[in-house]
């Protein structure tokens, strides 16, 4: 005998999921098993890179799969959401990520290697609201962009600078505590949105020489720390000092270099096990990989990646809706920049900035924001008409 | 919405090429510069630990331990992990000052590197070495510090062996001493270019410089991993030290106390002495049986860092300069020791053996007198009395006909130079060779040497006697007079031997030098089978387990170019100067009957200091065994302080006490060891 099933005028979250679950099928399966690849080889360079912590212990990797599972919840529940309703609360995303950035610069927010950028919430569990906040300008500039308040395909200047003071307005909260690598994601994330929605080239142009000009400002006026400055500079030149800023630097190469063509073996890696590479498990994860499954290990995790970014790129050109393609597009940059940048600084090509790899690296904010991200994208992709 | 898809397309195709980037990059990294950050990766990862060898030791001819070594606890810090702490290691080197009760300061003194301006204590060695901080720290203290590692990064306790010398000064200079390996040296040593050892030390002097590599063995390696604080979490490879080889030697540490007794008595009864040396040979086989110089050290005062006190001290004037062995390293006029040569050389030039030689009280040597000791004359006698009586006149004749012979002052064509000729075949004027560095050559002053002199020197003189000498006029005008004349002399014909250089050569005074030890070589050329030998001290290398490596050789230099009639002529002469001649004084009761001593006193005069006194001996006189050498700087009189010394030499090793009754003996039935000791497989002596 079954039982009868009432559909009560609203249903509970948890039948929604129920129901969702017809939607499993139809969501880019491609992408999922490349998200989930990388979660597992995420969590094996995690616990490898903090089982040394102390001995016969696993590490953070218990923390990770919880981090992992909350991630993979989000991401379900953000599947569910039909991202045509969820542009009318873009502005609340936002305003609801900004309270985070807000509540940062409070008593209750705290610093980390630092960056005040953290709020602890007690139990060891700590949350990082700049993670969310590249989430939340992201649905904001799509919604910003994809319809300009007067009409037509092409946003005017009016939506260009309402976009511009959203940005900069997160933007200058995140370099407030200071987060550099974070204020350039969210750069990534307002320029591409503008070149994705079609803005007139002389605003892009505009913009470029602004940042340029801001970039020399920055230099010349002392804005930024001495530090800052020689962490951004030293992966030109990391044996001008290889124990001081070039030190993460030239050890992460080594860490890399040593492992070769087919690394050398998980937990086996003398440069993860001796603990050389600072903040392994999180910003350096990539250099377990590299050192403990060699090239092979290394270009695989790329090649993830690039999988995740080409499959974000085909539910964007593929979605039938402006703000749909929009915040398609602007995530796949948001995590192709920072993956290049995260990547590109364990190799030496990018400067050691402090971002985390997504879906790969340990922190719960980052999983939570990429998990949802992902959720993102596999709702356009669910909903897209077909042509 | 087609444009919004062009333009995703263009990104598209930027975000891929970002990717390929990468894997680029990391083909680049990995595959193809996969060598150069294997290494790298190594490097930073592993420590290589020289698991230094147990050095050899040094043993007597009876087997007796010179040198031996004993282990103990020694606490040593790696300067290269200290700097790289915040502070340079200042808190772990308060801790660790703490617990070894010491004061931070003196911790810190000893690890800095010596170089100019810094004083000892000061750290010799490589800068890449562990530097042993305490070598005398007790289990508790080690353990405190091993227990808790991670408090004292860079600081290690370990069990070392040093070295330890049971018979204490005994033969010290002789033995030499060790010190840490400097930067250089261990970068021009093959392997270890990197290598950490807080132990791994050098022979800087004597046989432990000289057998250096056979005693130190083969150092092993551990290579260690260490993680980024350089805490070691692992062993990659070991490779097991193989352990130094034990030198035998041939000094009997019996003869070489009796040897070092009787110099420290002969300086102390002569009051200017300022030095003495001694030698003992095995006349039969060159090899040494005693090599004394007086003052001495304990050699103790190197293990483990010597103080800049103790430094300066064994280097100073006032303490004797302890470190220099005499016996090898004194260059003094021989006196009448050295007529060995010259009674030769004459017999070689064809003076007749059995001749008779008028010994006036003086003989004009040019426009010059020179004169007997005392200037007294013996009238006619054969040359065995000569060298008994020690009659000097003879010599001077002799050297001056020579000379003559060889044209004067200006020598047209080749010269004999029969004096010098004969003192180079005896092995006078260049090192002996003996197993020992640092000898010297001592110096036959023929015509190239004046010559060779006189360049070097005539810049100074011909200005000198010019300006002539105004700061020693101010005190001393009768001296400047006489120092002005001597450089005018000097600077015009200063390259010429002249007639008085040939006469003072002939009887070992003027320029002439030699070390103790040609001088008992030559000795034991002349009463042995006519043959220079190279002494050696070193007899046999074993191994720990007392396989032979290799018995040391005594190589033969030379042969005496006159002889065995001659030789047994001056050997008999020689055999009466105890009994009859210039020693009778000194061996006034000695047991002639049962040990017939052989030997010639020397008294050579050096200028503005006492008398050098010399002894050079042999025994038995008939079949001789032994060469005994004796030389007391500022000793006065051969006869006087060296003789008696020499007397108690054969004392001990024929055990006659000092009136002549039975003593135990060093060398029971006067034999020196024909074999070297043979070493059990458990390291005992079987005899």
């Amino acid at each position: 005998m079954t039982a009868r099933v009432i559909n009560p005028p609203r249903r509970s979250l948890a039948r929604r999921a129920m129901a969702a679950s017809s939607v499993v099928g139809r969501m880019d399966g491609v992408l999922l098993v490349a998200v989930a690849a990388l979660s597992v080889i995420g969590t094996l360079l995690v616990w490898s890179s903090t089982r040394t912590w102390a001995p016969g212990s696993t590490g953070l990797v218990k923390k990770h799969v919880l981090n992992l599972a909350i991630g993979a919840v989000l991401t379900g529940l953000a599947t569910m959401v039909n991202h045509r309703r969820l542009r009318a609360y873009a502005p609340l995303v936002y305003a609801v990520t900004f309270v985070g950035l807000i509540l940062v610069i409070t008593p209750l927010g705290s610093t980390v290697n630092g960056a005040h950028s953290w709020i602890m919430l007690g139990g060891g569990f700590a949350f990082q609201p700049s993670e969310l906040a590249k989430l939340g300008l992201a649905l904001m500039l799509a919604m910003l962009m994809a319809q300009p308040a007067k009409g037509g395909e092409r946003p005017r200047g009016l939506d260009v600078g309402v976009s511009l003071a959203v940005a900069a307005l997160t933007m200058g909260m995140v370099m407030l505590q200071p987060d550099l690598g974070t204020t350039m994601v969210l750069g990534v994330i307002t320029a591409a949105a503008m070149i994705i929605a079609g803005v007139r080239k002389r605003w892009v142009l505009g913009l470029a020489l602004l940042v340029v000009a801001g970039a020399v400002g920055v230099w010349f006026l002392d804005v930024l720390e001495p530090y800052q400055i020689a962490r951004f500079t030293a992966f030109l030149n990391p044996a001008s000092d290889p124990r001081g800023v070039g030190y993460n630097s030239t050890q992460s190469l080594i860490a890399i270099g040593s492992g070769g063509l087919f690394g050398k073996g998980l937990f086996r890696g003398g440069q993860t096990t001796g603990r050389f590479v600072p903040e392994q498990h999180t910003d350096f994860v990539f250099t377990v990989a590299g050192e403990e499954f060699g090239f092979l290990g290394s270009v695989t995790v790329v090649a993830l990646l690039a999988v995740i970014l080409l499959r974000g790129m085909r539910i964007a050109r593929r979605c039938d809706d402006r703000f749909g393609a929009m915040t398609a597009g602007v995530i796949v940059c948001w995590l192709a920049f920072q993956s290049f940048v995260n990547v590109g600084m364990t190799i030496g090509i990018m400067p050691i900035t402090g971002l985390p790899l997504p879906f790969v690296s340990y922190g719960g904010t980052a999983t939570f924001a990429n998990m949802i991200a992902i959720g993102l994208l596999q709702a356009i992709h669910i909903r897209q008409r077909p042509f | 919405m087609i444009r919004v898809r062009g333009r995703l397309v263009v990104i598209q195709v930027l975000v891929m090429s970002l990717m390929a980037l990468l894997a680029v990059r990391l083909w680049q990294v990995q595959v193809v510069r996969y060598a150069e950050f294997t290494q790298a990766a190594t490097e930073t990862r592993t420590r290589d630990v020289v698991v230094p060898a147990v050095r050899g030791q040094i043993l007597d001819a009876a087997g007796r331990p010179l040198v031996r070594n004993r282990t103990r606890l020694v606490v040593s810090v790696d300067r290269t992990s200290l700097n790289r702490m915040a502070g340079n290691g200042r808190t772990v080197l308060q801790r660790l000052a703490a617990v070894l009760n010491r004061s931070p300061e003196r911790l810190r003194e000893r690890i800095r590197a010596c170089g100019p301006g810094v004083t000892r204590p000061c750290w010799p060695g490589s800068p890449y070495q562990p530097i042993p901080i305490d070598d005398e720290v007790t289990t508790r203290e080690a353990l405190q510090i091993l227990e808790r590692q991670e408090e004292f990064p860079g600081v290690t306790a370990e069990v070392q062996a040093v070295r330890q010398y049971p018979h204490g000064s005994a033969a010290a200079q002789a033995l030499g001493y060790l010190q840490p390996i400097t930067q250089e040296e261990l970068e021009k040593r093959e392997g270890f270019k990197a290598s950490f050892s807080g132990v791994d030390l050098v022979g800087r002097d004597g046989l432990e410089a000289i057998y250096d590599a056979e005693l130190r063995g083969v150092p092993g390696i551990r290579r260690v991993q260490v993680d980024r604080l350089g805490k070691v979490i692992g062993v990659e490879r070991q490779v097991a030290p193989i352990p130094g080889d034990t030198l035998i030697t041939s000094i009997d540490a019996k003869v070489q106390a009796v040897t070092e007794k009787a110099l420290a008595e002969a300086m102390k009864s002569a009051p200017r002495a300022d030095g003495a040396a001694g030698v003992v040979l095995d006349v039969r086989t060159g090899r040494v049986l005693a090599l004394a110089s007086a003052p001495t050290y304990d050699p103790k005062v190197w293990t483990g860092g010597i103080s800049e006190a103790e430094y300066q001290r064994l280097l100073s004037e006032k303490s004797g300069k302890p470190l220099v062995s005499r016996a090898i390293k004194g260059q003094f006029a021989p006196g009448s020791t050295f007529k060995i040569s010259s009674v030769s050389a004459m017999l070689r030039d064809g003076y007749p053996l059995h001749g008779q030689y008028d010994c006036p009280g003086s003989f004009m040597v040019g426009s010059r007198a020179f004169s007997n000791f005392h200037g007294i004359g013996m009238g006619t006698m054969n040359l065995h009395t000569a060298l008994v009586k020690s009659c000097d006149t003879i010599f001077y004749r002799a050297a001056y006909e020579q000379w003559l012979r060889d044209g004067g002052l200006r020598p047209k064509g080749s010269t004999k130079q029969p004096m010098a000729a004969m003192a180079r075949a005896f092995g006078f004027g260049r090192p002996t060779g003996v197993d020992l560095p640092g000898e010297s050559a001592g110096r036959i002053p023929d015509r190239d040497w004046k010559k060779q002199i006189w360049e070097a020197t005539k810049e100074v003189n011909c200005r000198r006697a010019k300006t002539g000498y105004p700061e020693v006029a101010r005190t001393d005008q009768s001296r400047a007079a006489f120092l002005k004349q001597l450089a005018y002399e000097n600077c015009l014909e200063g390259y010429l031997l002249r007639p008085g250089d040939a006469a003072n050569f002939s009887i070992g005074q003027g320029d002439v030098l030699v070390t103790p030890l040609q001088l008992a070589a030559a000795y034991a050329a002349l009463v042995g089978d006519g043959r220079l030998r190279s002494p050696r001290l070193g007899w046999a290398l074993v191994r720990p387990d007392g396989t032979m490596v290799k018995e040391i050789k005594v190589p033969v230099v030379g042969r005496l170019p006159i002889s065995v009639r001659e030789r047994d002529y001056i050997r008999a002469a020689l055999s009466d100067v105890p009994s009859d001649g210039t020693a009778a004084g000194a061996f006034t009761g000695f047991p002639m009957n049962r040990v017939r001593i052989g030997g010639k006193t020397g008294t050579a005069e050096v200028y503005g200091k006492a008398d050098t006194s010399w002894f050079a001996s042999f025994a038995p006189a008939g079949n001789p065994r032994f060469v005994v050498v004796v030389m007391v700087s500022q000793g006065g009189m051969g006869a006087e302080t060296a003789a008696p010394a020499a007397r108690k030499i054969y004392e001990g090793i024929y055990g006659i006490s000092p009136k002549g009754g039975q003593v135990p003996a060093a060398l029971p039935a006067g034999r020196p060891a024909s074999e070297p000791p043979v070493i059990e497989r458990d390291g005992t002596v079987a005899r």
